[in-house]
Formats: structure tokens, sequence, C-alpha cells
């Protein structure tokens, strides 16, 4: 075992013991998903190699929070790019140029203005990494074709509602193509 | 009920998408692919060579001197930049606009972006003479005060803007290709390739969780780069139009250069495209004819819209009555450059007018003739812009003239050989297509085979 081996054995994630199932279409893994969350399951995964429409519905996803991120960030940008300018042209070391005022502040909009976006957006995509627990090391793949054209279910055991038969008999009905026991 | 044409042709499934596409970098390309290759090494290496001597001897070897300060490396990095602006159109302003043809060429066209504002980027830096102290254009803290950079100053704005530009979009692209590269991580057969490709991916694990935050910051980049890219190069005119020189001082610079930059921008992805159809034959699935005839019309409208602006500087030359200014404007048409207004105004309002034909639009060898010749004429008029305004002004007694040198030419000629070379490359090691994007879009217009309701 050589030592890129070591580690990734030590940096990877914990994973779950849980059930899977697997589908070939991704209506039918939608609706198999709405009848999980109605069961009463919980902390349900749906794995899907593009966004679908209506998952976030069928299990019960609330809508992003990350827009307050970017608000936020989006103002701290702007407050940062106006205090910065006015600070070293008219604070630290005040210079007149052009016979303009110290704090010329119609200049100093374009810095403004891409110090709100860069922060917005820089804070934005941290947001969206921190939040999925990214970056992960060799995360648990339940199967290597539901990052290409199949889709999955997985509930973990001893999850709070956790049935394994009746999870089993849920996609067996909804026409899964594979149910197994899987790590994830 | 209209029928709408399919984005994607060939009958394809998830998975023969994904066999397409991650199968790219899966494989050794053909003769074809590293002889294009090569070629662009070639250029790039003359890029090298001229840009090294520049660095090693100095500005003296351009064509830049007194009174024309400002010469190839300007012009060039203004056109590289335009070139990039078609790249952020086609991912965020389309994308906000729910155009759903825009998924198979958006990431072509983003690293587009980035690859152009990269080559752009080396142009001032080399411009100053000095690049090793590149650093000072940025506000640190350093030990002379400190002195802080002087934010009234457009060439500052500038730094600003295309520094934010170049991270925005770099990370714009990224995001958009981790499921992707988690796509070709669970393919790999080999170790490193899983490796490498599990690194790139960051351990995507595609949950419908991860994919309702994913989409929403999708939206919000492309709602954060639809106003920024207007601002790049609204600021990149600031850098002429702040000035007070007849030719240069005018309000309609910064709508002027956006129309311009799509409008080049748009261009070089035909040409970009025209090329990998070829090159790589399984895009001709995915960018089908009828993205080339979209981005076609849109050069045809951005090219009317750039006329209109020439037609309008000349208007308010004569109007405003400033003689200055009236000189100025005659001379750029009659004077000693006259003609490369000339070029300029063939290759950017006359040849795009057969846009108007449904053959032109929709042929590969036309188009991408028309292609060229709009990316020669926008970058004569950044020439145009830049040399005419700056070597006759208001005193006669300093006029003169700018000659280019071999070296000016090795510096523009060579920057197409960078960024050929980064594009086939990419082409080859990333996914060229978003795999992600271009799935839920399979079954537009196939109605034959309706799969189910969206």
């Amino acid at each position: 075992m050589d030592i890129i081996e070591k580690v990734i054995a030590f940096a990877r994630p914990a994973s779950r013991r849980g059930v899977a199932g697997i589908w070939d279409d991704e209506h039918k893994m939608v609706a198999a998903a709405s009848k999980v969350h109605q069961a009463g399951f919980t902390q349900i995964e749906a794995i899907s190699p593009f966004p679908l429409h209506g998952i976030d519905d069928a299990i019960g996803i609330p809508r992003s929070f990350i827009p307050w991120v970017t608000f936020v960030f989006g103002l701290i940008g702007f407050s940062f790019g106006t205090w910065f300018t006015w600070w070293a042209s008219a604070v630290d070391w005040p210079l007149i140029i052009g016979g303009k005022p110290m704090w010329s502040l119609p200049a100093f909009v374009p810095i403004m203005f891409e110090c709100t976006i860069l922060f917005a957006a820089l804070a934005s995509v941290g947001a969206l990494i921190f939040i999925c627990g990214l970056p992960q090391v060799d995360p648990p793949v339940i199967d290597p074709a539901l990052s290409s054209h199949k889709f999955g279910i997985w509930v973990p055991e001893g999850s709070k509602g956790f049935n394994g038969p009746q999870l089993e008999q849920i996609f067996k009905d909804h026409g899964a193509v594979d149910i197994k026991r899987a790590e994830f | 009920m209209i029928r709408r044409s399919p984005l994607i042709l060939g009958k394809k499934t998830y998975e023969t998408i994904t066999n397409d596409i991650a199968g790219l970098t899966e494989k050794l390309p053909d003769a074809r692919y590293f002889a294009g290759l090569a070629g662009a090494q070639g250029l790039m290496i003359i890029f090298l060579l001229a840009q090294g001597a520049i660095v090693w001897w100095g500005m003296g070897l351009m064509g830049v001197n007194h009174p024309v300060g400002w010469g190839t490396d300007i012009i060039t990095f203004v056109f590289w930049i335009g070139i990039g602006h078609a790249g952020t159109l086609i991912s965020a302003v389309l994308f906000l606009f729910r155009q759903k043809w825009r998924m198979s060429i958006a990431r072509s066209a983003e690293a587009m972006t980035v690859f152009a504002v990269m080559t752009a980027g080396l142009f001032p830096v080399l411009h100053t003479g000095r690049p090793w102290v590149a650093y000072w254009l940025l506000p640190y803290p350093n030990q002379r005060g400190p002195l802080w950079v002087n934010f009234r100053s457009p060439l500052v704005w500038d730094v600003f803007a295309v520094s934010t530009y170049a991270t925005v979009s770099a990370v714009f692209w990224y995001i958009g290709m981790v499921p992707d590269l988690a796509t070709i991580r669970d393919r790999a057969q080999n170790k490193w390739r899983k490796r490498i490709y599990g690194l790139l991916s960051l351990g995507w694990r595609g949950t419908a969780r991860n994919w309702n935050h994913y989409e929403m910051v999708y939206m919000l980049l492309a709602g954060l780069s639809t106003p920024l890219v207007l601002s790049v190069h609204s600021i990149v005119s600031f850098d002429f139009a702040v000035a007070v020189l007849p030719g240069w001082h005018t309000t309609i610079f910064p709508p002027y250069f956006v129309a311009g930059a799509i409008f080049s921008g748009f261009a070089m992805v035909v040409t970009l495209m025209a090329i990998i159809r070829e090159l790589v034959p399984v895009f001709k699935d995915y960018v089908t004819m009828d993205h080339m005839e979209n981005m076609n019309k849109i050069i045809m409208a951005t090219g009317l819209l750039v006329g209109y602006a020439y037609g309008s500087e000349f208007f308010i030359a004569w109007y405003s009555g400033v003689e200055y200014e009236v000189f100025i404007f005659k001379n750029r048409a009659f004077g000693p450059y006259g003609w490369s207004y000339w070029i300029m105004v063939t290759c950017n309002v006359f040849i795009p007018q057969l846009f108007w034909f449904r053959y032109f639009r929709r042929n590969i060898p036309w188009m991408f003739v028309i292609s060229i010749f709009v990316n020669i004429g926008m970058w004569f008029e950044r020439f145009v812009i830049t040399i005419t305004s700056l070597h006759r002004d208001f005193l006669p007694s300093s006029w003169g003239m700018w000659v280019p040198t071999i070296y000016d030419f090795g510096a523009l000629f060579g920057s197409f050989g960078l960024f050929f070379t980064l594009f086939l490359l990419y082409i080859r090691v990333l996914p060229a297509i978003s795999i992600s994007e271009v799935k839920p879009v399979l079954y537009v217009g196939r109605e034959e085979d309706q799969h189910g309701h969206h």
C-alpha cells in the first residue's frame, strides 16, 4: 500500500450502512422517493446524474438559503470597496490628483461594484462547498452509473422511521431495477 | 403546436451521452487533432520568443514610441477581452433567459472566456515593459508609506474589472464542471485517472440536497456574471473614454465596446466550433446546425449595432461642432491609416450582412470564413480607435506615425497559438460538453418518444 493509499484511507469520510434502490427511469425514481417520504422515512438521499424536477418536493428539501449568503457578502464587498477607496485615498495618504476631491466617489464606483461582485460570487461558491461537505476524499459510491444514467434512493439504517422490509417493498412496487444494502 | 427541432441529434440516451463526452477524455485522439495541436504550439513558440525578447531587451523592440504609446499590446488586450465576453453571454445571459440551446455550447464558450482572458491578461502586464513588478498594480501594504494605487484612474479600475472577471469566470466554469468530473471519476478504470478526476471533482456525490444548492449557486453566479460582463468592457472602454483625446472622449464607448465584444466573441465561438466539429466529430451531434445558425443571427444583430455606433460617432463629431473631433474622424477614414478604417467597416458591417440569407447561416465553410473576417475586423476596430486617435491630436507639431515591428506581429499572431493550445488541450482533458446540463434537454424536439412530462 503506497503512501497515497494511506492518505486516502485516512481522509475518507465516514459512511453509514443503508438500503439503496436503483432506477433506469428518473420519473419512477421521483415517484418512489415521494412514496418513501410519505411513508415516514427520514434522511432520504436521492442520487442522480443531473438535477431532477420535483425531487425537492418529493423528499421535502427546502429552498436553498444560499441567496442570503450572496446578499450579505455582496453588501460586505460593497462596504469594503467603499471604505477602502475612501480610507486609502482620503485618510491614509491623501494625494491631490488632477485637482479632484480626496473622496472622489463617482470615480470609485467601478471598484465598489467589482468588490461587490467578487465577494458575492466567491462567498456563494464557498457556501456551496461548505454546505455540501466538499471536498471529500474518495466518497462512497453506491453504483458508478448513478453519475451517468441511473437514479438511486438511499435511506440509512437506524434513521428515524426506518423499516427495511417496507422500504424494499416500496422500491419493488415502483420498478427499481436493483435493490441492495449499501454504504453511503 | 410548432414543432421544436431537437437540440441533440442521433437518438442519444443518457448512457450514450456519458460515453460520448466522458469518452473523449479516455482515448487517444487521432492524427488530425495532433496536427492541429502541433500547429497551435508552433504559434505559441513564436509568442514565447517574441515576448521573451521584449521582456529581455525591452519595449523598444515594439513599434510604440511618441506620440503613439499604445500599440499592439493594448489593441490585442482589448481584442482578447472582447472575445471572452461571448462565453459569459452564452453561459450566464442565455441561462437566465432559459435558452435551452445554450446547454451544449456553454462549457466550451466558458472555456473560451477563461483562455481568452488569460491571453488578454498577459498583454497589459507585458506592455508595462517591466512585468516582474506587475504586482504594483494591486493595492497592497508596501514599505513606501504605504503608497496606494490611484483609484481615480481607469487603468486601476481595469485591474479590478479584469481580475474579478477572470476569477468569477474561472470559478463559474469550474463549478459547472464538478458533477461532470465526478462522472468521469466514476467511469475510471485506471487508478491514477480515478485519483486525479476524484481530486478535481471535489468528491461530488450528486444527492438531491447537493443539487438543490448547486442549482441555486449556478443561477446566482449567472446573475452576478451578467452585470459583471457588461461592466468589464465598459471599464475597458473607460481606459479610452476618460481621456480627453478626440475620438476617445465619447459617451457611446461603453455600449459600443460591449456590443463589439459580443460580436467578436460569437464570431470566435463560431470559428472554434467549426474547427472542433471537424477535429472531434462527436461534437456534430451536440453542436448542431441550429446552434451555429442561432450564433450567426446574434453575429448579424450585433454587427448592425456596431455599424450603428460607427455611424453615430461620425454624426456626433459633426454635430458637436468641435474642430478637433471633426478632424480626427476625417483623418480616421481618409488619413494615412484610412485603409484600416475601411478594413474594419468591410469586415464588421458589410460582410456579416450575408447572414440575412439562410444559406450562409447554415453553411459551415461560409460561416467559418465570415467569422474569420469578423475577427479580423474587430482587431482592426481596436487598431483604429487606439492608433488613429493617438497619432494626430491637437497640435500638428506632435503628430507622428506608428509602424509595427516583427515583434508586434510575433506577439499578435503568437497569442492565437497560446489560446488554441489551451483550448485544444481542454477539449480532450476536461468534459468539453456539459454532461449534466445536456441530459435534461435530451428530449426537447423528440415528440415521437416524449419521455414523460416535464
